[in-house]
């Protein structure tokens, strides 16, 4: 799962670090992730595993790692990472 | 946690009315026409110490709340637009030094200087090339061992000339993407301001938001450890509309107070003859009293959130809370048209006791400060995922 978390936040990320250079637990919003491009990736996820993020998951730390991110599917999606 | 003091509250509300109508409105016509910082007004506000109002009993403040900040804010702004503004500009930054700077030694010590002094705090954060999008820094903190150096185009720092230090935000180092932001307390005396130009504009005359240059160097301590990303979504942003939209309700306020006067003054000279704006003024009080409640319920919103990280960062207060700044912009301008309305010549008279053309023009600069459509821009982006209010 989290390789395609990568792949997303690759694609819509728009990191100024290439994510193949990021581990799962480097800071995001360090890596360039704005605001704005947060929404998108938000978006994008929940397009592509076809889940709703709870308004209390759209919270910077839900995104600040691919770890995190990968932690609020799992969640959403009911399945072990 | 501020002190739940009611008479604390009146007692800062009152001062501030009595500095208002006995120092800064004999003032606020000069102030105003020509463009000068109101200094009668602030060494009146440094003697009573209310520059240190929300700092921490602990620190030798006040320790008022923002409730306290915000009824100060619309007390003065009944006066004079340009003591409130800068007043609550800079309660903004004292305000992010409390909430995010205690758990510096630096920084703490700041505090209680900052208290006995009663210096006064300006903010650089917007920055030329940039625009008005807060969140995102071209300049960057450099640091070399314990020292640390910046250098920004801001093309906004109210009050600089007049302020003991800035809070400017910047990227967190050279390397750092635009919106990876830090913001660093500098002080005048390691600092250069070079004016870039002058602040001649229809409102707010006062505040002197001239562009300048910054160059500053310090000790890496006034870095506040804390992401500016996490300061400004839990601290400047909310205090800064609360604070803003407080003095605006008082410039409303003291418009409707020009309009209520005319109508009585009317009446009172063809008694049985109801004054022709009648009615408008009644629509207009209705609508402060909005625009009151509007305020009123962003504030005891804030206080009820501030100390939790969760819901004070979340995208619904954050939509709240812009949502408080394009409300409380757009009632100003309505409340002093109508007043105009109300008051007809007398109040289009600039030599009129029932002059608004002041009221005017501060009115249209709300609008513009962030202006109201960047604003909407990221509510709207917001939008596109957050599903609760």
């Amino acid at each position: 799962m989290i390789d395609r978390i990568r792949d997303i936040v690759s694609q819509h990320g728009r990191l100024t670090t290439d994510v193949a250079q990021l581990s799962d637990t480097s800071d995001l919003y360090q890596a360039g992730l704005t605001s704005h491009a947060s929404v998108n990736l938000m978006l994008a996820l929940e397009e592509s595993f076809d889940v709703e993020f709870p308004e209390r998951m759209l919270r910077r730390r839900t995104f600040e790692t691919l770890a995190n991110i990968n932690e609020a599917i799992s969640e959403l999606t009911g399945s072990a990472a | 946690m501020p002190v739940d003091s009611p008479s604390l509250s009146s007692e800062l509300v009152e001062k501030a009315h009595k500095i208002g109508a006995e120092i800064a409105a004999p003032h606020a016509a000069a102030v105003d026409r020509d463009a000068r910082f109101p200094t009668e007004a602030f060494d009146a506000l440094r003697k009573a110490r209310m520059l240190g109002a929300f700092i921490p009993q602990a620190f030798g403040g006040m320790g008022c709340s923002i409730a306290d900040l915000s009824g100060v804010c619309t007390a003065l702004a009944q006066y004079c637009s340009a003591t409130a503004m800068i007043y609550a500009m800079h309660q903004i930054q004292v305000a992010c030094i409390v909430r995010h700077g205690q758990s510096a030694p630096h920084l703490r010590n700041y505090l209680t200087q900052l208290a006995e002094n009663e210096w006064l705090i300006a903010s650089a954060t917007t920055e030329l090339g940039v625009g008005g999008d807060v969140r995102t820094s071209l300049c960057t903190v450099e640091r070399t061992g314990d020292r640390f150096a910046l250098a920004k185009k801001a093309p906004v720092i109210s009050y600089a000339e007049s302020a003991d230090d800035i809070l400017v935000t910047a990227r967190r180092a050279p390397d750092a993407p635009s919106s990876d932001q830090v913001i660093v307390l500098t002080h005048k005396r390691d600092m250069t301001l070079e004016p870039l130009s002058t602040w001649d504009t229809l409102g707010y005359r006062g505040t002197c938001s001239l562009d300048f240059t910054l160059t500053a160097t310090g000790h890496v301590d006034q870095i506040v450890p804390q992401p500016y990303a996490e300061i400004s979504s839990q601290t400047m942003l909310p205090t800064s509309h609360i604070l803003w939209s407080s003095g605006w309700l008082g410039i409303a306020t003291a418009a409707v107070n020009r309009a209520r006067a005319y109508i009585r003054a009317e009446a009172r000279k063809n008694p049985g003859k109801t004054p022709v704006a009648s009615v408008r003024l009644a629509e207009v009080v209705a609508t402060l009293h909005s625009m009151r409640a509007t305020v009123n319920d962003a504030v005891q919103e804030y206080m009820r959130v501030a100390d939790d990280v969760d819901a004070v960062s979340s995208m619904s207060f954050a939509i709240r809370m812009n949502n408080l700044k394009i409300n409380c912009s757009q009632f100003i301008v309505d409340i002093v048209s109508q007043c105009m309305l109300i008051c007809g010549m007398a109040g289009y008279k600039i030599d009129s006791q029932y002059t608004l053309g002041q009221h005017l023009r501060d009115a249209y600069g709300a609008a513009l400060m962030i202006n109201n459509d960047r604003i909407l821009g990221n509510t709207s982006s917001m939008l596109l995922v957050s599903k609760d209010d």
